[in-house]
């Protein structure tokens, strides 16, 4: 009896959303004691996530295993791997069989094989009916031909990040809101020898986010709402034209940049405007907080903005989605779903988020008010990603075709090519064309 | 009694044994059997895979779903990717360029190392250093290296006031292309250096002391005597460095990715791009397939015209 009450309080405060990490451990009992989803008896789970690049949010996520392991003795045991190797791990277990019993991964990587992934609507309405329901674009990334195969845990809101001072210089009170504006900025900017830098390498996050947000703004798409491909076409090249003007402002080198070059270049202070996740602040701060001026300046001279509207007249941003799934070959099913239930319950999930930093952003509507968004200023942004973004597949849907096309870089590559000079316009739409060809067969 | 007998009468029966205890036994098959175990184990690592490999390329499997057979589909789109005709060109560039500045960095060295210097034990192994040091480490190294903002070398250039800007080595395909068979290079000297040093120390003295009673020249010594009795471990070693070359994978990846825009894109990275990360993997099996015909030309070569005798002999 004295453990029911003690459980409803826990329940009363997890409504609230107060995060009491103290009281972990007593919300895990009492979530194991109630949740519908009970871990098979000796059960031992295998998740493989996404390395961490806020720490604070790491340590967040390994409190909540560490709870819901005493709570419901199965083992866990959690692998990281950086961006680019989870979908190649993803696909080999999907695809003998053997590996991890979920994987917390990025964009569409479960769409790539939807059969082989556990169905979770039981999981989704129950944590949609208890927070606000979902977020639409989110939630594409859960589903598949209207099946929840995965559970959408947040999105890595990626957006404009520059230096205060040199966008001043360069003749802006404001961050630009439109792509001639923006345009202007970049030229000015490389003029004052402050340049922008955008990834025209095969970076996953940040060359398809700024990438597929110039293709979308100009209302070019690579699949129209039927899955037809409509890539080569007039807006399409009016997409090029402006993307070859912009990486023409760019600093040197962004053909061979990946995830993370962007990251040093804005910290060594060599770069003043990029498009990424709120961790450039985090670490600039941090730093400085440890001593370092540099990074303490650089931290206090940066701010964030939202992704300028390009002609199509509202946003149309492509930001990160880190979906959680399980594969229907674990020997526990009840112990994953539990844990992905777990995962999003407010105990966890706010101070999770608070962790986080701003690096993640929720994808429940309840969440929207979580004292991450107000706690600084420069976070504000990054609060709307999951609001703001379209799913992978544009206006299309999210397929193992469409999955495919972004795992292989259709679009960035289109782009690449033609801003680099090594195909002209024409050709390099007609070479995504038949790319895309090539996967929809 | 190693042969079973019945005794019929007075008579000596010899046992009638089955056709398979007459293999089993026969002396003519013993080679065989003895052959069973590692016959057994290529067929399962090798044949199988390979076999599978070819199989899967007539097929339209995907990740997580078995594919059903489509003929020559996979290979008639390729014939029409630029890409995938990009990366195969690239490949054979590759391994021609850096295979053939590893055999003469390689043989340099191994003529080198072979003479009588000081502290020789140690510049051997300093030599295989490149060699020790695990590809991806090396690999990761060298991005560094070529880093577009952080490279030492644009840093030490730009310090000594020899250029204005960062070089750019990663982000424009010629160099990016030249880079990455520079880092190949690195990697492969000592391979074929130390294995040459082996070959060059199994050539008997007397022969050069011989020819060079007879008036000949260093060069002669090389041509007629080194180069001659070198040619069966020049074929071994060239072999394999040509087949690791081609079929590269962790330097590019690493260093790469097989960018800037697929310029540095090897069959084998596509095709891992295609299957793995894409998911088609009728269409990177492919990709390996057409890597085949490459590969055993390859061989081909090296072993019908680097072992001919006569070439051994030293004569034309």
């Amino acid at each position: 009896m004295n453990h029911f009450s003690r459980r409803k309080l826990v329940k009363g405060a997890g409504a609230l959303g107060l995060a009491a990490g103290g009281g972990l451990l007593e919300f895990a009992q009492a979530f194991a004691q109630d949740s519908q989803w009970k871990p098979e008896a000796g059960a031992s789970l295998n998740i493989m996530r996404w390395k961490r690049f806020v720490e604070a949010e790491d340590q967040a996520f390994l409190k909540m295993v560490d709870a819901f392991s005493k709570a419901t003795n199965v083992k866990i045991n959690v692998s990281n791997e950086a961006f680019t190797d989870i979908q190649p791990k993803a696909s080999v277990a999907a695809n003998t069989g053997q590996g991890p019993d979920l994987v917390w991964g990025l964009f569409s990587t479960p769409q790539l094989f939807p059969d082989k992934c556990i169905r979770v609507k039981d999981v989704a309405d129950y944590l949609g009916n208890k927070y606000g329901g979902w977020l639409s674009a989110p939630e594409s990334y859960g589903k598949y031909k209207n099946d929840w195969i995965a559970i959408p845990v947040a999105v890595n809101g990626g957006y404009m990040n520059y230096r205060i001072s040199s966008m001043n210089k360069a003749g802006f009170k404001e961050f630009p809101k439109d792509f001639q504006s923006f345009l202007e900025l970049c030229k000015a900017l490389k003029k004052n020898n402050t340049p922008a830098g955008f990834a025209l390498g095969h970076a996953e996050g940040d060359g398809n986010g700024w990438l597929h947000w110039v293709l979308w703004g100009h209302n070019a798409w690579l699949v129209d709402k039927d899955d037809k491909i409509i890539i080569n076409s007039p807006e399409t090249a009016k997409a090029l034209e402006y993307a070859k003007a912009l990486s023409d402002t760019f600093i040197e080198g962004v053909a061979s940049w990946n995830d993370s070059n962007n990251n040093k270049a804005f910290l060594s202070g060599d770069l003043h405007l990029t498009s990424n996740g709120i961790s450039i602040y985090v670490a600039a701060k941090t730093a400085g907080a440890a001593g370092d001026a540099k990074q303490k300046a650089i931290a206090e001279d940066m701010d964030h903005a939202f992704h300028p509207i390009g002609p199509i007249g509202k946003p149309t941003e492509l930001q990160l989605a880190f979906p959680i799934f399980a594969f229907n070959y674990s020997k526990v099913p009840n112990a994953c779903k539990a844990f992905m239930a777990f995962m999003m319950e407010a105990q966890n999930y706010n101070p999770w988020l608070e962790g986080a930093q701003g690096y993640l952003t929720q994808t429940l509507k309840a969440y929207e008010s979580n004292p991450v968004w107000t706690a600084d200023p420069k976070n504000k942004v990054f609060r709307e990603a999951s609001a703001r973004t379209l799913p992978a597949s544009g206006v299309g849907t999210l397929s193992p075709k469409v999955a495919a096309a972004l795992a292989e870089f259709v679009v960035v590559d289109m782009f690449a090519r033609y801003c680099t000079g090594q195909e002209d316009i024409k050709t390099t739409m007609r070479t995504a064309e038949r790319q895309a060809q090539r996967i929809f067969r | 009694m190693s042969q079973a007998a019945l005794v019929s009468g007075r008579q000596i029966v010899p046992a009638r044994r089955t056709n398979l205890q007459r293999l089993i036994g026969h002396r003519d098959w013993q080679g065989f059997w003895f052959m069973l175990p590692a016959v057994a184990i290529l067929i399962l690592f090798l044949a199988y895979p390979l076999g599978l490999g070819v199989w899967l390329s007539f097929t339209d499997t995907k990740i997580g779903r078995a594919g059903e057979f489509v003929g020559l589909d996979n290979y008639d789109w390729l014939s029409d990717d630029t890409t995938f005709w990009m990366a195969t060109f690239f490949t054979v560039g590759y391994t021609v360029f850096a295979s053939a500045i590893k055999f003469a960095i390689g043989l340099y060295l191994a003529l080198l190392l072979n003479k009588n210097l000081p502290f020789k034990a140690l510049l051997r192994s300093i030599v295989l250093i490149p060699f020790v040091v695990p590809t991806v480490l090396s690999a990761i190294a060298f991005w560094w290296i070529f880093d577009a903002q952080f490279s030492i070398i644009s840093w030490s250039l730009r310090h000594l006031g020899l250029i204005d800007h960062n070089i750019n080595f990663l982000g424009d395909s010629w160099n990016a292309r030249m880079c990455v068979i520079f880092a190949n290079i690195w990697r492969g000297v000592p391979f074929i250096a130390i294995t040459l040093l082996a070959g060059l120390q199994t050539v008997s003295p007397s022969l050069y002391e011989a020819a060079t009673i007879d008036g000949a020249s260093r060069w002669q010594n090389f041509r007629f005597i080194t180069y001659p009795l070198l040619t069966p471990i020049i074929a071994v070693v060239m072999t394999f460095s040509v087949l690791f070359t081609f079929t590269d994978f962790q330097l590019i990846w690493a260093m790469t990715r097989g960018g800037p825009v697929n310029a540095t894109h090897l069959m084998a990275t596509l095709s891992y791009q295609r299957a793995i990360l894409g998911g088609n993997l009728g269409e990177g099996a492919a990709i390996s397939t057409a890597m085949v015909p490459f590969l055993l030309a390859a061989i081909m070569v090296s072993w019908f015209g680097l072992q001919r005798r006569k070439w051994q002999q030293g004569s034309e």
